[in-house]
């Protein structure tokens, strides 16, 4: 009999008052019964939608029907068909957008809490000692991945298990990508990005660490030396605003603040890695990175942290839970403000920023309300931290170094959306390298059909 | 983990470190620079690269205690590991012109050199003038000599050589006629920045070699980032040379001072540390 309860069983999650001033993870997980009490939601459709709403196409009525049984190896093997990192997807995909969107319980009512019963699913598995996984006979081939992203990952996974020998090149020292530098400890733990990786490394991808691809090695280079090159290098070079002020000491972008904490691990005491610890921080945006950024600003022991967004609250662009986490832990929202000036003594830092008042204009053409100024209203905001997470523009390493690759207008490695095709015969691209920043499951996702698309062109080769 | 082949004295700041890195000693070219990182828990910092050999497969960094993590550095012993070492790099230096003069100092001797060489070597003309605060931490002024047409030794107090700053080195050989196709000045912010006053006086195209602080050194942070005639550009991707004439120096002089007293700190707990390991 399904359970016909129109809410999800709710996340139960440290204290906001708590939380607010550790870097422990937010989300504590259900247990064993609240799984199996939300799983008895599900109604296992004829047509289970929610899997057209997922980027990687799990079985989901497949793996929620098994958790609902108690039979969580089950679970974690159908979702492991599909996904290369479950415990990640789990925890930070936007399943408001897509799976959960499709949901039939969430026409009337909530949805399904899928995401959350995909993380008990990964944990239950994580938690117990690692399977010696068997070695996929080797098939022969090489491929080469750059980056270690979670496009790279699953690029990297999917072509282990069937044979290959992949090398990835990772630029930074530590691999993972942006769940090791962007998303924060609270997030996402590390142990848990550590444990996928390890699992990569079981099926015998080899992964360089240290490796610029563009520098020490480029694409062409390696086109000859593998079979096929996967290159998921992610977004590049943070953006700015161009204000006056900007290059104040304490005004950071999201990618160096973040990375400073996380893969620098700048919140432990005793670090070695500096960080100016805000007493009043504005963070510029209103993604997901800025949410990230701002809870760590707060972390940090701040008094005060601001998102400064030039629309209103309805069109931040962040998951709807990461703005309920951060409103519940003190975050100040000021919307409807964009900055016009940082103002500060350039030898001592930053110590105002000044905004433009803004109000909504009609709907643009994709739909959204247009931020207009409110004429002459301005207004001053006391902060000794900014930081800007406005997004980035691609990076320019591997664009100069690869002749023969081509780029979109937009400034991404122009490549096939369905197979990540690109102009070079045997290169093969996906994720924000791509699309821009965007999340970790459509970066998945991409790197799920390159790895599908690689293992065609090597085999028709043949 | 990256093994230590040799740790070198050259005065009593300066150490020149050789690593293991045979994939980065094959791609560098002159003006490139690695990032280091010493311990598992330590920092991530930018360093020219000095020397390396293909064929050993090694390259070299000099470095002068100015961390705690440059103070760790300076306790390894050849045979010991570092962390990491990634490069090369930024993008090499521009050695068009026929007629140079590379304008160093202090430890911007030890990065200057090795553009002295390449230039030497592609048979240009080269002129060098090097500045050191004292008599005790003149490096490399033989090596410099043998390449160079002109030589000019300043030191701040006097000391050694002649006394003064090296933009009175460099007006020296202009006055003496000397006709430069372009200046390369490399070592402290504030002796580039009068370089840079002094060059555009006479109208001559000059590098400036900017070592601002970083973390990735690929462009994803930005932290390195500096205004050059007006716009935004990041040192690791984009330089780390610059037109010196375009460069905002005052800016770049407030950015290096971000962390000072978190480095002085993190300086003297090392420095305790090591003292405390000795007793």
């Amino acid at each position: 009999m399904a359970n016909m309860s129109m809410t999800k069983n709710p996340m139960p999650s440290q204290d906001p008052k708590v939380r607010a001033r550790n870097y422990d993870e937010v989300a504590l997980g259900y247990s064993e019964d609240q799984v199996k009490d939300e799983a008895a939601r599900c109604l296992n459709c004829k047509i289970p939608h929610c899997v057209e709403g997922c980027p990687v196409n799990l079985n989901i009525p497949g793996f929620i029907k098994a958790a609902g049984e108690g039979d969580f190896d089950e679970a974690y093997r159908i979702i492991s068909m599909d996904s290369s990192l479950p415990a990640v997807c789990g925890r930070v995909c936007p399943q408001e957008t897509q799976c959960e969107s499709r949901c039939a319980r969430g026409i009337k009512g909530e949805s399904v809490a899928i995401g959350r019963i995909e993380r008990f699913v990964a944990d239950y598995h994580n938690a117990k000692p690692a399977d010696a996984v068997a070695k996929p006979e080797a098939n022969g081939h090489t491929v080469a991945v750059v980056g270690s992203g979670p496009a790279s990952l699953t690029c990297a996974g999917d072509l282990a298990k069937r044979g290959y020998k992949v090398t990835v090149y990772e630029a930074l020292h530590t691999p993972g990508g942006v769940m090791v530098y962007g998303i924060p400890e609270f997030r996402l733990p590390k142990a848990i990005v550590a444990r996928e990786i390890d699992g990569l490394r079981a099926l015998g991808v080899e992964i360089l660490t240290n490796m610029v691809v563009g520098k020490v090695v480029d694409v062409n280079e390696l086109r000859q030396e593998y079979d096929a090159v996967f290159i998921g290098s992610g977004a590049g070079l943070p953006m700015f605003m161009h204000i006056p002020g900007e290059n104040l000491k304490g005004v950071y972008s999201a990618n160096e603040f973040l990375t400073r904490i996380n893969l620098m691990k700048a919140y432990q005491p005793g670090s070695h890695t500096p960080i100016k610890h805000p007493k009043r921080a504005a963070v510029i945006g209103g993604g997901n990175v800025a949410m990230d950024a701002a809870r760590c600003a707060l972390r940090l022991g701040a008094e005060e942290v601001s998102i400064v967004y030039r629309r209103g609250m309805d069109e931040l662009p962040a998951r709807k839970e990461e703005v309920e986490h951060a409103q519940e832990e003190g975050i100040v929202f000021r919307t409807l403000r964009n900055p016009v000036e940082i103002m500060g003594d350039p030898k001592v830092g930053v110590d105002k920023i000044k905004c433009q008042v803004m109000e909504l204009g009609e709907p643009d053409e994709k739909g959204r309300r247009k931020p207009i100024p409110v004429e002459g209203k301005f207004e001053e905001l006391d902060v000794d931290v900014v930081i800007m997470a406005l997004g980035t523009s691609p990076n320019p390493l591997i664009r100069k170094t690869t002749e023969g690759l081509e780029y979109t207008k937009k400034g991404g490695i122009d490549a096939d959306e369905a197979t990540g095709q690109t102009s070079l015969e045997n290169v093969f691209a996906g994720g924000d390298a791509v699309t821009g920043a965007a999340t970790v499951i459509l970066a998945m996702g991409a790197g799920k059909k390159a790895a599908e698309a690689i293992d065609q062109y090597i085999k028709n080769k043949k | 983990m990256v093994r230590i082949v040799d740790m070198q004295p050259l005065n009593p700041t300066l150490t020149k470190i050789t690593l293991e890195a045979p994939h980065i000693a094959k791609k560098v070219k002159t003006g490139q620079f690695g990032i280091l990182r010493v311990d598992e828990d330590g920092e991530r910092f930018p360093l020219t690269i000095e020397d390396w050999d293909p064929e050993a497969g090694t390259i070299c960094f000099i470095f002068q205690v100015a961390g705690a993590s440059t103070e760790r550095l300076n306790h390894k012993k050849p045979g010991e590991f570092i962390a990491d070492v990634v490069g090369p790099l930024g993008n090499p230096t521009e050695l068009e012109g026929e007629t140079i003069c590379v304008v160093a100092g202090g430890s911007g001797c030890a990065i200057g050199f090795p553009v002295i060489r390449e230039l030497h070597n592609l048979g240009k003309d080269v002129d060098a003038v090097i500045g050191f605060r004292n008599k005790d931490l003149v490096i490399l002024e033989d090596d410099i000599r043998a390449l160079t047409t002109n030589c000019v030794v300043m030191t701040d107090d006097g000391s050694y050589a002649t006394k003064g700053l090296v933009t009175e080195g460099l007006q020296s050989l202009i006055d003496s006629g000397r006709k430069y196709d372009k200046v390369i000045t490399l070592g402290p912010l504030p002796m580039m920045k009068f370089v840079c006053q002094l060059t555009k006086k006479y109208d001559i195209k000059t590098l400036a070699s900017m070592n601002p602080i970083m973390v990735d050194g690929t462009g994803m942070c930005g932290g390195c980032r500096l205004t050059v005639g007006g716009e935004t550009k990041f040192a690791c991707v984009d330089g780390p040379e610059f037109d010196g004439h375009l460069i905002d120096f005052d800016e770049a002089m407030c950015r290096s001072t971000m962390y000072a007293d978190f480095e002085l700190h993190e300086r003297d707990e090392a420095c305790n540390l090591f003292k405390m390991e000795v007793k």
